[in-house]
């Protein structure tokens, strides 16, 4: 039955969907990666601010804050 | 001062991360517009080029297919340099260059992948084959996710990043194979026609939109790659400052 129905919609699949899914796979895909790394950076800025925030210092960053 | 002793101490001062960080900082901007602007500019030119006389509107599929499968083995040929840089010259970014590369590889694997796919059931009247062509990109799909692992698996990410290394320059032997599958072995899939020693076969009327295309990828990949790249560098950053609060508690109690 869902066989039957997987060859109806195939056949009814015009060559412009074909084209429609790729762009939109590929924008979906690429848009996702974006906001992924984007939220990403936002949380490791969060948490680097938290420490910096409890008074957590880097090593290689002197107690007097300086930006190196 | 040499020249070559300039052009040394400019290359190794990228070896600091924040020094990298302000560097990054300011070329982001310009690469993120140049990157939109080359997207918005390809795209038009995608829908504005004529239809195939055979393959009709889905030669659109195309535009965006083949710049994904560049990018796909760029992208390992980035960390596979990048990994000598860890092996070699235990360059501190080099690793952290390989390691975000990978999901970016990977999407781009994928998007190669399904948009062929999509490509190939109106055009060849299937899915999918199990031809060299296709079987090798496949095969960089599964070598990205299992890189991908691989990372996931080490808390520390130094412990990582050599076998890491390892497993990616062993691993590039797929990209000359993907590269001239469609010369070695009967596929499928069509032979080269862009990358090829007497000359692109493509119309310009496609050819030049498949470039811009091509570039706007580029310029999209290394966006992201430096983006995701800032971000590991702060993900290291938070670690050590967190071990380095964990050890000051422990030798204050």
């Amino acid at each position: 039955m869902l066989r039957n129905q997987l060859v109806v919609v195939r056949k009814m699949m015009s060559h412009e969907a074909f084209v429609f899914l790729s762009y939109a796979a590929t924008a979906v895909t690429l848009t996702g990666l974006l906001v992924g790394i984007l939220l990403d950076g936002r949380e490791r800025k969060r948490e680097l601010a938290e420490l910096e925030a409890q008074g957590v210092r880097r090593r290689s960053k002197p107690a007097s804050g300086s930006s190196a | 001062m040499s020249d070559t002793t300039v052009s040394q101490g400019w290359f190794t001062s990228l070896a600091n991360p924040t020094r990298f960080l302000a560097l990054s900082g300011r070329i982001l901007p310009y690469l993120a517009t140049a990157a939109v602007l080359s997207l918005l500019a390809g795209l038009y030119m995608s829908f504005a080029a004529p239809e195939d006389y055979q393959q009709g509107i889905t030669v659109r599929i195309m535009f965006i297919h083949v710049p994904a499968a560049w990018l796909a083995m760029m992208c390992y040929s980035v960390m596979a340099i990048a990994s000598i840089g860890t092996l070699v010259w235990r360059h501190p970014l080099a690793d952290v260059a390989a390691k975000t590369a990978l999901p970016i590889g990977a999407a781009f694997t994928f998007l190669s992948l399904l948009t062929g796919s999509l490509w190939g059931r109106p055009m060849w009247g299937t899915w999918w084959v199990w031809d060299a062509r296709l079987t090798s990109v496949f095969v960089l799909f599964l070598m990205y996710l299992g890189l991908m692992a691989l990372h996931k698996a080490m808390d520390d990410p130094a412990r990582a990043a050599r076998p890491a290394a390892v497993l990616t320059l062993v691993g590039f032997i797929n990209i000359p194979i993907i590269k001239f599958s469609v010369e070695w072995w009967n596929t499928l899939h069509q032979p080269a026609s862009v990358m090829r020693l007497d000359g692109p076969t493509i119309h310009p009327t496609m050819l030049y939109p498949l470039l811009v295309m091509a570039i706007a990828y580029t310029l999209i990949f290394f966006t992201l790659h430096l983006m995701a790249m800032r971000n590991e560098i702060l993900r290291r950053r938070v670690q050590a400052m967190r071990r380095s609060a964990a050890q000051s508690i422990g030798g204050g109690a």
